[in-house]
């Protein structure tokens, strides 16, 4: 590699290391000059602000303004002109398998399903792990995935579900036990849209299913702290009370793991909304598996359809906003029982 | 309502960790039974053992009749009221209450009757609907004596039950407890470290000291005749005098004290042991006299406490609180031997 370029640009290294934080000092003690000249009344609330203010100011910067743009860019056309709800209209145009609407119906699936799947096998691992010896060692391993980049994680599902036709050796570990277990014959895991017990399409529960994979270890660590947050006088008192071990689980265990549950739960929900890297680098959104994440990807860099992409971000952002504040407000919740 | 036995109960938990040896202990029906010792000694531990909540290593645990080792703590019939209450936070005072009633299935109506009672006779009727969190460290103790008095059950366990209540309220529940056991008529087995509980509220009390059983019996004559050296120390505030002597021809001789003891004893050495209240300013007329030079007064009002040394020895005194006594004084004392307890010197055990 050739790291020259680090020498040429040796005076800009050194601007920015020395007068990034010299800029701040000075903002800072130039902030406080300000405040202490104020009458004492005013100082207390003018003084968060100038604290808060260049974060406020990044955030304005990188977030809102974008925002902002990317909705304003959803009413026009290719040539920046207004044409109203157009995009919008076009994007969920015919009703259902038109426009946007499968990715719509998708997201759907992803919401219920990796979530459900998420949060159920979480918490059957944090209470079955709480009672084995080397627990954290086990629960590092279940946790291992999470470090995983998602495209690396889908080069390994890919060979889970790599498919040859019958009667050649199967390379794919699930074709490979169906063959050899249950005599059946191989399936295209990821093109195969026939319905799972006549309701969702295979190769959709498929992507599910590995990144239900990558993230559990996320839920199973937050779930098991919860857990473990229990007071053991609490199980003691229930036996003791005439309780079996599954109205222990039921009556006194999960409810009280409840709050920790919804705050989850409702992460995993806007993560779901949010799903593009598994769907991007297993299907690109073919066979019917698109996202809406991985559609506004579509719309922007393949088609240049800059308004229609603004619009399937806005419905994201619209979608996302409601489960966020209810996280936020149930996150306050538990930190206030604390 | 029923008695309870241990039968050479051992609780082991590892090879060298043994923390109940050999408990042998039969509770009588009905009977109020402190379990006292400091902590570590093993009381918390038989009394878990007995709720289904540790295995017994060895021996046996009988309810009644019947033997509960392999028994699962749910099908005990006991309740428990633990230190830090275990009240469920997510379950309203009444839940809480009817909780154990409805692991027996009982009927609506049942819990609903039997929770007002407990309530009533508790005074919670006005905090029925309240979570736990909402209420204060005294009305939260009284939530789980409810939740363990509506089940009614064979035998009451309570594990330092007041410990987290101030001094007030602690004696105060102390006395409740005491007209809850009559009024319930059930067997109450309680563990505390306060020698002050176990002697007021046991109709016997157990001694332990580092897994070991030490002594069972009504808390006079514990008090009274304690049988060893630990015991003697561990009831009564303040604490026993404790001098060192030698034995020659029936007299014990201590640094500052010399005493005819009233019973021959065997041993020529040990400790000579007498409560506070056995020394007396009056010098009986021929009886052991003392001289103790004052270090410390402590006047209570009813009572005066003189801290001091007599000979090599610290002992305290309680005398009259007219006695007009100033640290630094040098006061003659006289000594009641009929509260005299000599220790041997090897054993520990009391030979008087």
């Amino acid at each position: 590699m050739d790291f020259s370029v680090l020498l040429t640009d040796l005076p800009t290294l050194v601007v920015v290391i020395i007068g990034v934080p010299a800029v701040l000092a000075a903002y800072i003690v130039g902030g406080e000059y300000l405040v202490r000249r104020l009458p004492d009344k005013a100082r207390p609330s003018v003084r968060p602000w100038i604290w808060v203010a260049p974060a406020l100011l990044l955030v304005a910067g990188f977030l809102v303004a974008p925002a902002i743009g990317t909705l304003a860019q959803s009413f026009e056309d290719k040539n920046g002109a207004f044409i109203g709800f157009q995009n919008f209209a076009a994007q969920l145009a015919g009703f259902p398998t038109g426009g946007a609407w499968i990715a719509i119906r998708n997201n759907l699936f992803w919401l219920i399903f990796y979530t459900l799947f998420v949060l159920a096998f979480g918490l059957l691992l944090a209470v079955l792990f709480d009672r084995v010896p080397y627990e954290s060692v086990v629960k590092s391993l279940i946790f291992m995935p999470m470090a995983i980049s998602s495209v690396a994680l889908v080069v390994i599902w890919k060979f889970m579900y790599a498919y040859q036709p019958p009667g050649q050796p199967q390379t794919g570990t699930l074709n490979f036990i169906l063959n050899t277990v249950f005599h059946q014959d191989p399936r295209t895991w990821i093109q195969d849209e026939s319905p799972l017990l006549g309701l969702f399409p295979l190769n959709d529960m498929a992507l599910i299913g590995a990144a239900v994979w990558g993230i559990v270890g996320f839920s199973l660590v937050i779930l098991s702290a919860a857990l473990k947050g229990i007071p053991g006088d609490l199980l003691e008192a229930a036996r003791v009370d005439g309780a079996g071990e599954i109205t222990i689980f039921r009556r006194v265990i999960f409810p009280l793991m409840m709050p920790t549950v919804v705050v989850v739960g409702t992460t995993l929900v806007i993560f779901a909304l949010k799903a593009f890297d598994v769907v991007y680098a297993m299907t690109n959104g073919n066979y019917h598996t698109d996202v809406l994440a991985n559609r506004m990807y579509q719309l922007l860099y393949n088609s240049h359809d800059f308004g229609g992409a603004s619009a399937v971000a806005v419905i994201l952002l619209l979608t996302v906003i409601p489960v966020l504040i209810f996280n936020l407000r149930q996150f306050r919740a538990v930190e206030a029982r604390r | 309502m029923a008695s309870v036995t241990y039968d050479h109960v051992v609780k082991r938990y590892t090879a060298d960790l043994t923390v109940v040896k050999d408990f042998n202990v039969e509770i009588k029906d009905k009977e109020f039974m402190v379990l006292v010792g400091p902590s570590g000694c093993g009381k918390s531990t038989a009394l878990r053992m007995l709720a289904g909540l540790e295995a017994i290593s060895e021996g046996e645990i009988r309810i009644g009749d019947r033997v509960v080792n392999n028994v699962a703590a749910k099908d005990r019939d006991i309740a428990m009221v633990f230190q830090s209450y275990a009240l469920y936070p997510h379950m309203s005072v009444y839940d809480n209450m009817a909780f154990p009633l409805q692991m027996q299935h009982m009927k609506k109506d049942d819990i609903d009757k039997r929770v007002k009672n407990a309530s009533r006779i508790l005074g919670l009727d006005n905090f029925l609907k309240r979570k736990p969190r909402a209420l204060s460290g005294g009305q939260r103790q009284r939530v789980a004596l409810g939740r363990a008095i509506v089940r009614s059950p064979k035998v009451f366990l309570l594990d330092e039950p007041l410990s987290n209540l101030d001094a007030k309220l602690r004696g105060q529940t102390r006395i409740e407890l005491q007209k809850l056991h009559r009024d319930l008529q059930t067997t109450f087995i309680y563990v505390t470290h306060d020698q002050v509980e176990a002697m007021t509220m046991g109709d016997r009390i157990a001694i332990m000291n580092a897994g070991i059983l030490q002594q069972v019996g009504t808390p006079g004559d514990i008090y009274d005749h304690p049988a060893n050296l630990f015991v003697a120390g561990f009831i009564g505030s303040p604490t026993m005098n404790f001098v060192p002597a030698t034995v020659d021809n029936g007299t014990a001789k201590a640094s500052g004290l010399e005493v005819k003891l009233p019973k021959p004893v065997s041993a020529a050495k040990g400790t000579l042991g007498f409560r506070p209240e056995a020394v007396t300013d009056r010098v009986v007329e021929g009886g052991p006299t003392m001289k103790m030079k004052v270090d410390v007064v402590e006047r209570l009002g009813s009572d005066q406490f003189l801290y001091g040394q007599v000979g090599a020895d610290q002992v305290t005194a309680r005398v009259d609180p007219r006695m007009s006594v100033q640290p630094g004084d040098t006061v003659q004392l006289g000594l009641d031997t009929r509260g005299l307890h000599f220790f041997d010197a090897e054993t520990e055990k009391a030979l008087i």
